[in-house]
């Protein structure tokens, strides 16, 4: 090869190299994608986990305390009905997922990618543009301030600014500190969302979770208003919660489950596979009292939350069910 | 209609002279006051709320600043030392507009230490908003709570008689107050025995934005300043409150925008996460009360623990030991 003919092949490289290419270059995310709920996060996507089972999560001793008092007669007053799931947990809902650009016209730059997900009508802005983040004076929000870029093939999301939420649907909760940073890959027509959340108040170690969609060519979108009414008559300012020395519902779901209430409320430890070699030698919940309470028919109505000591409505039904929180 | 009271700042001082004779050797024990910052270091950070309402943080309170064609309305004023900073950023934020009113939400030296600067930099507007500034030399028109006046114009506790240029202006009896400014209606609502005896609630109800005072803060536990009239109930019933006037304009999201006392810019849903901890701590402790429990046994017990990691401390002015203890006096505990 000639000196003129390597130089030239080189220039043309460097044009290659130096010019920016399009954006379609980049792994295309839009369009309509349906969540793949029949897996083993099922239970956490269609009916809502059990009350009181929190196995497998690293939780922090605050945040067992907190789920275990938690009521879920706290759903019925009015100013939490209409609350969507912060972007820390809508992508393990069961609602449909739409993901659009928004692009620069002059520049074709991409500047924002939007996700909806039905239920509620979580809307979330992923901005590209490599905007800073907000001061921690600003206001946060449900679906939080979220800046992102493509790593190869795989957008990486990093999000702040969200309000106090929830890491699952049974009281455990996720503090207003939490950050959450996510990968998006694609694979033909399905689509890996991974997410690995931290929280310095609720979370003693990351958790990590991964959820499943696929393409839905015909996809459609519904709008879901939500309009707060009174539902339970309360008196003015009531909180409704459980007491903190009352039976953890951790020893409840233990004892319907055949499971150690140890394991039932979760931490680091329990995220591990050797910790299934230690269940064998852990004592099961002994039932307190009348070994049938809070298991079989509906508990005669107390004052708080509709039902006492009896937290989920019978055999797999978890707090979802009649509290205004569907999905 | 509201009792509105005109005190002149020279009748103010003789008779918080007066009083303060009397009152300083009764007056109980008083909280220590939080840890002055170095004022030096400090920058004055400003963000647009919603319409023409601004939050200003610097060190002390958060500052709320209105801002229109008829001039500019302050809510609190940090600490005296901020004064020079604050009074420079509002002019930025207003194109030189004159600060025609002051409103202290309550007493403490880190809402109201720069009442004096700012009312001398201001002017107000007299003789039925006709004749402009004749009496621009007497400085802007400062509003607060009658008991914040009581308080500001005697010995309280360890803080002295403000002087004469720092005091109310004017202060109301009773529930509420109103002042029509910049096209809006501002209604101020008191709100007894919360965070102390004099709080105030400024709701601006076009721009759709309360600022609280320290009513409501979402850095810390609520703090209670027994010796002055603060109660645990009575935070209650301001954060209930709060809600009560919020609307979110979808999904328990935005719409009212909330600047607190202290902390970031908020919205109902943050109010109503603080709510529902304050009250489930407060049914804790009262809970435990009724079964006869000590305060020593009842901060073993730990009422607080599942949210301390947010709101606890264990230094400081304000400590969650402190929190406890606020709420079992208020709730009658010995």
């Amino acid at each position: 090869m000639s000196n003129y003919r390597r130089a030239g092949l080189v220039l043309a490289a460097a044009i290659v190299l130096l010019v920016p290419q399009p954006a379609s270059a980049q792994v295309n995310l839009v369009g309509y994608w349906n969540p793949l709920v029949a897996d083993e996060d099922f239970i956490e996507r269609v009916p809502g986990p059990n009350v009181g089972d929190y196995a497998g999560l690293p939780i922090t001793d605050a945040a067992r305390k907190r789920a275990n008092t938690w009521d879920a007669g706290l759903l019925t007053l009015p100013e939490h009905q209409c609350k969507p799931h912060p972007s820390t947990y809508g992508f393990r809902g069961v609602g449909v997922l739409r993901i659009w650009e928004e692009r620069n016209p002059q520049t074709q730059q991409l500047v924002r990618l939007k996700t909806h997900i039905q239920w509620q009508e979580q809307e979330r802005d992923i901005w590209m543009d490599g905007r800073p983040e907000p001061s921690e004076l600003e206001a946060h929000s449900w679906q939080g301030f979220s800046t992102g870029r493509f790593e190869g093939n795989v957008l990486v999301v990093r999000t702040t600014h969200l309000k106090a939420g929830w890491i699952r649907r049974n009281g455990l909760p996720l503090s207003d500190r939490a950050t959450m940073t996510e990968r998006f890959l694609r694979h033909g027509d399905l689509l890996t969302h991974v997410m690995i959340l931290e929280d310095p108040v609720y979370l003693s170690e990351p958790l990590v979770k991964t959820n499943g969609f696929a393409v839905a060519p015909t996809g459609t979108m519904e709008p879901y208003p939500c309009r707060p009414a009174v539902e339970v008559p309360r008196e003015a300012g009531e909180v409704p919660h459980h007491g903190i020395d009352d039976v953890p519902p951790t020893r409840e779901f233990g004892q319907r489950h055949g499971i150690p209430e140890e394991a039932a409320a979760g931490g680091a430890a329990t995220a591990l596979p050797e910790y299934m070699s230690t269940l064998p030698s852990l004592p099961l919940a002994e039932p307190k009292g009348d070994p049938n309470e809070g298991f079989g028919p509906p508990p005669v109505p107390a004052g708080r939350g509709g039902g006492g000591r009896g937290r989920g409505a019978g055999a797999g039904a978890g707090p979802a069910a009649g509290t205004g929180r569907g999905r | 209609m509201p009792a509105r009271v005109f005190v002149h700042p020279r009748v103010a001082l003789v008779a918080a002279t007066m009083v303060a004779a009397v009152v300083a050797g009764v007056v109980a024990a008083q909280q220590a006051p939080p840890q002055q910052p170095n004022f030096d270091a400090v920058t004055v950070r400003s963000f647009r709320v919603q319409d023409n309402v601004y939050m200003l943080a610097g060190a002390g309170g958060n500052v709320t600043v209105q801002i229109g064609n008829d001039g500019v309305l302050v809510v609190d004023t940090q600490f005296a030392q901020m004064a020079e900073k604050l009074l420079a950023e509002i002019a930025r934020l207003s194109g030189n507009q004159p600060i025609r009113y002051v409103i202290d939400t309550h007493v403490h030296p880190d809402h109201v230490g720069g009442n004096e600067r700012f009312r001398r930099a201001g002017r107000a507007i007299v003789a039925g908003n006709v004749a402009g500034d004749v009496r621009g030399n007497e400085g802007a028109t400062l509003i607060a709570h009658e008991t914040v006046a009581a308080r500001m114009s005697r010995q309280d506790g360890a803080t002295p008689p403000a002087p004469a240029g720092a005091l109310p202006t004017d202060t109301f009896f009773g529930e509420r107050d109103e002042v029509f400014f910049n096209g809006e209606a501002v209604r101020l609502i008191h709100q007894p025995a919360a965070h102390t005896d004099g709080d105030m609630l400024v709701f601006f109800r076009r721009s759709d934005v309360i600022a609280t005072g320290d009513v409501y803060v979402n850095t810390s536990y609520p703090v209670i300043d027994t010796a002055r009239g603060g109660t645990i109930n009575g935070i209650i019933a301001g954060l209930n409150r709060i809600i009560d006037i919020t609307v979110p304009r979808d999904k328990q999201e935005g719409g009212t925008m909330v600047i607190p006392g202290h902390g970031r810019i908020a919205d109902e849903a943050d109010v109503v996460e603080y709510r529902d901890m304050v009250t489930i701590v407060r049914d804790r402790v009262q809970e435990m009360m009724k079964k006869g429990m000590t305060l020593a046994q009842i901060k073993a017990a730990g009422p607080t623990s599942d949210y301390d990691g947010r709101y606890g401390a264990t230094s400081g002015f304000w400590t969650t030991d402190t929190f406890v203890e606020a709420v079992y006096r208020t709730l009658g505990g010995k």
